[in-house]
């Protein structure tokens, strides 16, 4: 018999002179999306704009609902007092208000893109994977929940439960999980039908396992362009609820409320509107050119 | 002589918009311990469905009757619970293209151990050395470098021993082997198909190799069975066989293969007339007759049955 050696010396001179270092696709991708200036001035943004809305309010000498009796009839911009932004019209701080409106904005994009993941992710693999009775059920179910209104929804929950921080993101991230599973679901019909997908039952592997090891690890790009995505439409959500009165209540605040606020007195202190306005504005933008560099750098293919 | 996989009369169906159409019928193969058997066929001839159906992996539209028996347990009437015990453990399947039978996020190391921690148990790291192992004894050079590689970054071959070497991990009784070389170039078809009669000595693994390589099949089967329209029309020793055909169409098969004695000359290459016939729409009587050099009236008329093994009036009159 002949055994075959495939280690010839030509071999290990190759290995020698530059050792080969795997690589994955997220290493790829990573490598990618650094190379793509708006996505890492994006990114810088975005983090200074985290820090600053997570640290900031701490550090001013101002808190978000301290109202300054001084000041009552909102002034500009003055070193003096402490407010380096100026104050609203019940004379608190504009600059803790928008940083702190950030805080609970981003939280809530967060959280409530989190919620989505998961339900998403889970129903979308399950009903793409295994199909039949399951995914009609499933996807009949996606069907009937996007035919609902979502402030109808949020009323009804508002109604049912009470006004509460908690309640906002479950009821926002109950809305955005329906797109993510459709997507989700998508991905694996393709996938299943592929070789190493019918390798792995051969190789004995069970339904739950092939769905987390092989079927999830494999959307997670596709997903996580979308999260990317789904985030900034959160925080509009948010905005949206807020400014109709149905979000997040007084003295707590987030950019949405502020944006409502500060239209009220735009023509006789724009900078209330201006400030919350332009802060929200740059972040979704941010999130929005860091989506699409994450998706030209997990699929460079289809650019 | 005692069998370690007994497929019994295997019909296969694929319910489809045209209707229904029959891929494999009753087929029966039984495989003897260490032995290799080959499974010739044409494309759509059923050979790779008869393994796809005694492995549980059909496509959803699909359903097969009959029994394939291994150690006592039927697999098509097991659950998937107790398929799951045997498939990858004890009857292991390699695929015809390595380039999409691995997992593409998964390094091959950890794809490797996975097979072992789910079936044997083993910690991680004991896992991960067994893979270093197995990966060594299918001759994988530079072994421990790969098991941090994507399978992306292996060739062709290098993916298939991957493939060969994770089907053997649990040391299964029997390997089916579904077109192992046909994604590949001939040099490393070889180096594969000498991978595989290694193992056969080293192992004593049954192996079922599908194909549709006559070469490959005279390379390292026992025995050999012609699959024609989803049936079995001839059965037996590879020698025998390779020397005198019994049934037209692999008397047909093997003179179309080109052999170096005599010379191809511009317009040689001999062909069978005709196509593979649409499993929908079989033809009467025998499903090879409308391209038999030796048809008469009965062919046309009577479907000739596994008598011995062949299926043909003729060589039942030879």
């Amino acid at each position: 018999m002949t055994s075959v050696n495939l280690a010839s010396p030509h071999a290990d001179a190759l290995t020698d002179a530059g050792a080969i270092e795997g690589r994955s696709l997220w290493q790829d991708a990573w490598r990618r999306l650094f190379a793509n200036k708006a996505a890492v001035t994006s990114l810088v943004i975005l983090a200074v704009m985290a820090v600053l809305c997570f640290l900031g309010p701490t550090l001013l000498p101002w808190s978000y609902d301290a109202i300054d009796w001084d000041h009552v009839e909102g002034i500009g911009p003055d070193m003096e007092s402490g407010h380096y932004l100026g104050t609203d019209s019940v004379g608190r701080d504009l600059l803790a208000r928008t940083l702190f409106g950030g805080r609970i904005s981003m939280t809530v994009g967060l959280l409530a893109t989190s919620v989505a993941l998961l339900i998403g992710v889970t129903v979308g693999a399950v009903a793409g994977y295994l199909g039949g009775t399951v995914d009609q059920l499933l996807m009949r179910f996606v069907d009937l929940m996007y035919s609902v209104p979502l402030t109808f929804f949020v009323i009804i929950l508002m109604v049912l439960f009470g006004r509460n921080f908690a309640l906002m993101f479950i009821a926002i991230g109950f809305v955005e999980w329906l797109t993510m599973a459709r997507i989700v679901r998508g991905q694996t019909l393709s996938l299943r039908n592929k070789e190493f997908i019918d390798a792995a039952r051969a190789g004995g592997a069970g339904t739950s396992s092939i769905i987390l090891r092989h079927i999830v690890p494999n959307v997670l790009g596709v997903v996580a362009v979308y999260v990317t995505l789904t985030i900034p439409q959160v925080i509009i959500l948010e905005s949206f609820l807020s400014f109709l009165g149905l979000g997040v209540q007084e003295p707590m605040t987030s950019w949405g409320m502020l944006i409502n606020e500060g239209a009220a007195e735009m023509e006789t202190n724009p900078r209330t509107l201006l400030v919350p306005a332009l802060s929200m504005t740059v972040t979704l933008f941010c999130l929005n050119f860091l989506g699409d560099g994450l998706r030209d750098a997990l699929d460079p293919k289809d650019r | 002589m005692s069998t370690v996989f007994d497929i019994r009369d295997l019909n296969v169906r694929f319910s489809t918009p045209d209707g229904e159409v029959a891929a494999v019928s009753e087929v029966s193969l039984a495989l003897k311990p260490g032995e290799c058997l080959g499974l010739v066929g044409e494309s759509g001839s059923g050979k790779s469905q008869t393994f796809m159906a005694a492995m549980g992996l059909l496509a959803r539209n699909g359903t097969a009757s009959g029994a394939v028996h291994y150690g006592g347990t039927n697999l098509l009437t097991a659950n998937e619970t107790d398929l799951n015990k045997i498939r990858g453990d004890r009857v292991a399947m390699i695929f015809q293209d390595p380039m999409t039978s691995l997992t593409p996020h998964m390094k091959v190391g950890k794809q490797l151990g996975e097979v072992l921690i789910h079936h044997r148990k083993m910690s991680a790291r004991e896992a991960r050395a067994a893979a270093l192992d197995m990966l060594k004894r299918v001759h994988v050079p530079e072994a421990e470098r790969r098991l941090d590689m994507y399978p992306h970054e292996l060739s062709g071959g290098l993916r298939q021993r991957v493939m060969i070497a994770m089907a053997l991990l649990c040391g299964p009784e029997v390997l089916i082997a579904d077109e192992p070389t046909t994604a590949l170039d001939v040099t490393v078809q070889a180096q594969i198909l000498d991978l595989l009669r290694e193992v056969r000595v080293q192992h004593g693994t049954a192996i079922v190799l599908i194909t549709h390589d006559l070469g490959v099949i005279a390379g390292l089967a026992d025995r050999v069975a012609v699959m024609y329209a989803g049936r079995i029309v001839e059965v037996g020793d590879v020698r025998q066989i390779f020397r005198s055909p019994r049934h037209p169409y692999t008397a047909g098969l093997l003179s179309c293969t080109p052999s170096l004695e005599n010379r191809v000359t511009a317009t040689a290459l001999t062909t069978i007339p005709g196509q593979p016939p649409n499993l929908q729409r079989l033809p009467a009587g025998c499903a090879f007759h409308p391209r038999c050099v030796k048809v008469d009236d009965r062919c046309r008329a009577e479907r000739p049955a596994l008598v011995g093994d062949t299926a043909c009036f003729k060589a039942e009159a030879a």
